[in-house]
């Protein structure tokens, strides 16, 4: 059934391309792109990453951007206006390749009225700078919609414009402390060489100070973090990694600035900057995060900007937070109802996907209740609002989360060891003191210092770093992304996993098909064929894809009445398909277990399509792996139809809960925890979101990571679920590799130390010992993660 | 001896100098996005107008 590729976006262009230019397209909207930028003469597009396009699957409708008219919401938009020029900033989630960059750079040559346009790669924005009396904000952005690169606006980008990026003022911290390492390393050069100790007073006054002041910054600038993290764990009585590490920085920097002062050359210096650049350097290795990502969104993030509101003079665009009780509003295709509402207009279908995994339209009638998050497929709906936005019952489950989490963080393991370790230095360093001191005073002080010296837990607070941010990487190149590493630590410590069911265990977009009834031959079966390839419905789509047969018939009088069903003449037979009242004028059964597709021919009742989830490929491997491990539990929002089913899939020893809200699911990973399991959920619609957000680890599955997910601490690429037991099983393998790390950085803390209680530390040694130490635990840290991760994961 | 001094000064003014550049740089936010300019590169100039384009930097969030 492979057909030729469509020359836009590659996909499969099946038995019946639309061909132009000679050549072949999947579909009218990629065609329309592709004539669009041959028009300009912008086929270069297709020359720098074939079938680079993005297929659109629904073409939204023309209102769309219509909110971008209204002044108060173009005014948060826009970064800068002097009234004629215009500079504005749209997230384009669908930015992925060369190709995106050149168009979205070259947009002046579709629009003149375009001064200039930039991309940020990996953030997925796209910088516009235009001429606003020759363009407006909603021109251009139909414009990027026009050519499939469709920006995506959120109430949340309205809110937090311009937070100053923290990665810059790290580099600038690495930057100086590499320069002043660098610099100081070549004066204390002479020192380490045989002879050093005839170097002229003059040179060792004249280095000793230039390294005096250009170790300044590094301290007070550069190291300025580890003093105040380590103060503000102090405060809070815990004792950080920070903490022996500015106890380090501290001993060197006073111990050095006594050496230059009193002529004695440029003491520890050296091994000053490289601790400090070397700890920096970890940091940001660390701290690199997947900036097109967002594991923070609430309803803000899902919720569209505006809303069309009918009032008596008629329709007006207003920002959604202007919306009151009370108000009318009008929800056309596809678009979202943004607040709970109450049906008073039209026929309601509302795909609840976002919401709960589900994208089987459910129907609604008038004066039926509409939870927030709903899309309306169909024609046009008008709404009452029952409660605002804020106030909504999903909203007001969001917005209840925050308490748990943050105490985590303090409490891992790195935190604990570190604890240990600065009493036991602590402890060496005043027995070393107080024995020497015996001896001689000013030699009891010199080994206090060298101690607090040596001990710093250089190699030990550069383990974590880049042990788990290799281990991050290598799951983001598999396709699971992680918030931050400390996401690791809490994966590995999991001893619960929570499953939600719909769109997480099953398939979104794929269904299965089944009739019951009297059997069809293969004529009528040509006839539902060539009717369902009329609607748009999901429930259509899927039979269509289903039926083996030939739709060669051409319906004539056909009508799609949303909610209820599609019905039309094909060869004077009247074929009806839909719910079991518009089909059979009987009442819907409400303990249906399935989706069912009720098909009538000439009045003849033939029985129903049964339509299913699929579950996802590899769903019984992962629960193998996973149930010998790990307590199973499993969270469905739906009936028990699937029970049996799922409990073979999962065991006998897995949870099964059935019919469980949003607030169950939540109060049950509460529960979970209570009883001291640490709760892994595992889950993808916004009806997990509090749950997620109340559970130790949550893991949101998506089918397109930069556009929905719920807030959560790791984003798992829907494709990729067969891998999850690896994933989660690799969490322990990373910590077992930081566990050798930190024998390594111990082995070196006992040589270290053994020079330092015995008075003959030099700077020479601590030059030497600091950097291999440092490098040789992030090297076995880098290499280790690398070997282990091509070994177990595939 | 003299000789040595200066030229240890000089060194230093000298990295102090590309110390300087960098900052800069990074303020200027050219370390903000390492994917596209090895791209944007590669594109052919058809116009002289996307000289501009190239040097158009991002929109500063000081403004």
């Amino acid at each position: 059934m492979a057909g030729q590729a469509c020359v836009h976006c590659g996909a499969d262009c099946g038995k019946h391309p639309v061909i132009w230019d000679d050549k072949a397209f999947c579909c009218h909207g990629c065609k329309t792109v592709y004539q669009i930028l041959h028009e300009k003469d912008m086929g270069d597009y297709y020359k720098i990453q074939p079938m680079s396009g993005i297929r659109v699957e629904t073409e939204s409708h023309s209102n769309k951007f219509a909110f971008l008219d209204n002044e108060e919401l173009k005014g948060q938009l826009l970064d800068f206006t002097d009234g004629s020029i215009s500079k504005v900033k749209f997230f384009v989630p669908s930015i992925h390749c060369a190709s995106c960059i050149w168009l979205l750079e070259h947009l002046d040559t579709l629009n003149p009225a375009i001064s200039y346009s930039t991309v940020n790669f990996p953030k997925k924005e796209v910088y516009i700078t235009f001429r606003n009396d020759q363009i407006s904000l909603r021109q251009l952005a139909e414009l990027l919609a026009a050519i499939h690169y469709v920006p995506e606006i959120t109430l949340d980008q309205l809110e937090k414009k311009g937070s100053l990026s923290s990665s810059r003022s790290l580099l600038v911290k690495i930057g100086i402390a590499a320069f002043s390492f660098m610099n100081i390393m070549m004066y204390s050069f002479p020192e380490y060489l045989p002879g050093g100790d005839l170097l002229e007073q003059d040179f060792k006054d004249v280095f000793g100070w230039l390294s005096f002041i250009l170790i300044l910054p590094v301290v007070f600038y550069s190291a300025s973090d580890y003093f105040l993290t380590a103060y503000k764990g102090l405060k809070h009585k815990i004792i950080s990694i920070d903490l022996p590490i500015t106890l380090g920085i501290l001993a060197l920097f006073f111990e050095s600035t006594y050496a230059v002062f009193s002529g004695n050359g440029i003491g520890y210096m050296d091994s000053l900057a490289g601790l400090v650049f070397f700890l920096l350097v970890g940091k940001w290795y660390q701290g690199k995060t997947y900036q097109a990502l967002s594991f923070e969104r609430d309803y803000k993030s899902y919720f569209p900007v505006a809303i069309t509101r009918l009032t008596e003079e008629g329709e007006e665009v207003i920002p959604i937070k202007n919306l009151r009780k009370g108000n009318h509003i009008l929800v056309r295709n596809q678009e979202l109802v943004p607040a709970d509402a109450r049906l008073i207009k039209g026929k309601g279908n509302i795909d609840y996907a976002f919401v709960t995994g589900e994208s089987i339209p459910v129907p609604k009638q008038k004066d039926d209740f509409i939870y927030a998050g709903g899309r309306q497929i169909g024609s046009s709906i008008e709404l009452e609002v029952v409660n605002e936005v804020e106030q909504s019952y999903l909203t007001l489950l969001w917005n209840q989360k925050d308490k748990c989490q943050t105490t985590n963080s303090l409490d891992n393991h790195i935190n604990k060891i570190s604890q240990y370790f600065t009493l036991a230095v602590l402890l060496i360093a005043f027995t070393a003191f107080a024995f020497w001191a015996f001896h001689d005073f000013k030699t009891a002080i010199y080994v206090f210092t060298s101690v607090l010296i040596i001990a710093c837990p250089c190699a030990l607070a550069l383990t974590i770093p880049f042990t788990f941010g290799n281990t991050m990487r290598v799951f983001g190149r598999k396709g699971f992304y992680l918030k931050k590493t400390d996401v690791i630590e809490q994966l590995h410590k999991t001893t619960t996993i929570v499953f939600d069911k719909t769109g997480t265990l099953t398939l979104s977009r794929k269904l299965a098909v089944g009739f019951e009834g009297v059997e069809l031959s293969r004529d009528q079966l040509d006839k539902v064929k060539s009717m369902v390839r009329h609607s748009s419905h999901p429930l259509s789509a899927a039979l269509y894809e289903h039926l083996k047969a030939e739709p060669r018939y051409e319906a004539e009088n056909y009508e799609e009445i949303p909610g209820l069903g599609i019905t039309g003449t094909i060869e004077k037979e009247r074929i009806n398909l839909g719910s079991r009242q518009f089909v059979m004028g009987e009442e819907e059964r409400s303990d249906s277990k399935e989706s069912r597709v009720y098909l009538s021919i000439s009045g003849e009742h033939k029985g129903f399509f049964s339509i299913k989830n699929v579950y996802r490929d590899g769903l019984q491997t992962v629960i193998d792996d996973l149930k010998s491990h790990y307590d199973l539990h499993l969270l469905s929002g739906d009936n028990e139809a699937e029970e049996e089913r799922l409990q073979q899939i999962f065991g006998s020893s897995a949870v099964l809960k059935f019919n469980q809200s949003p607030t169950d699911k939540k109060a049950y990973v509460e529960n979970l925890q209570k009883s001291g399991k640490n709760v892994l959920m595992i889950g993808d619609g916004l009806n997990d979101a509090g749950a997620l957000a109340a559970s130790n680890t949550g893991i949101s599955i998506a089918d397109d990571v930069f556009s929905f997910s719920p807030a959560c601490d790791a984003i798992l690429e829907s494709s990729k679920f067969a891998q999850l037991n690896q994933f989660i099983r690799f969490s322990s393998t990373s910590f077992r590799i930081v566990r050798l790390s930190f024998v390594i950085s111990f082995l070196y803390n006992i040589i270290g130390l053994s020079f330092a209680v015995s008075a003959i530390l030099s700077p020479l040694v601590a030059a030497i010992l600091m950097p291999v130490s440092s490098v040789s635990v992030v090297l076995f840290a880098t290499l280790s993660v690398r070997w282990m991760a091509a070994r177990k994961l595939h | 001896m003299s000789a040595i001094i200066v030229l240890i000064l000089l060194g230093i003014l000298v990295a102090g100098g590309f110390l300087i550049a960098f900052v800069w740089a990074v303020r200027n936010g050219q370390f903000d996005d390492d994917y596209s300019p090895s791209v944007r590169m590669l594109f052919e100039n058809k116009k002289p107008k996307e000289e501009e384009t190239i040097e158009a930097e991002n929109p500063d969030p000081k403004q």
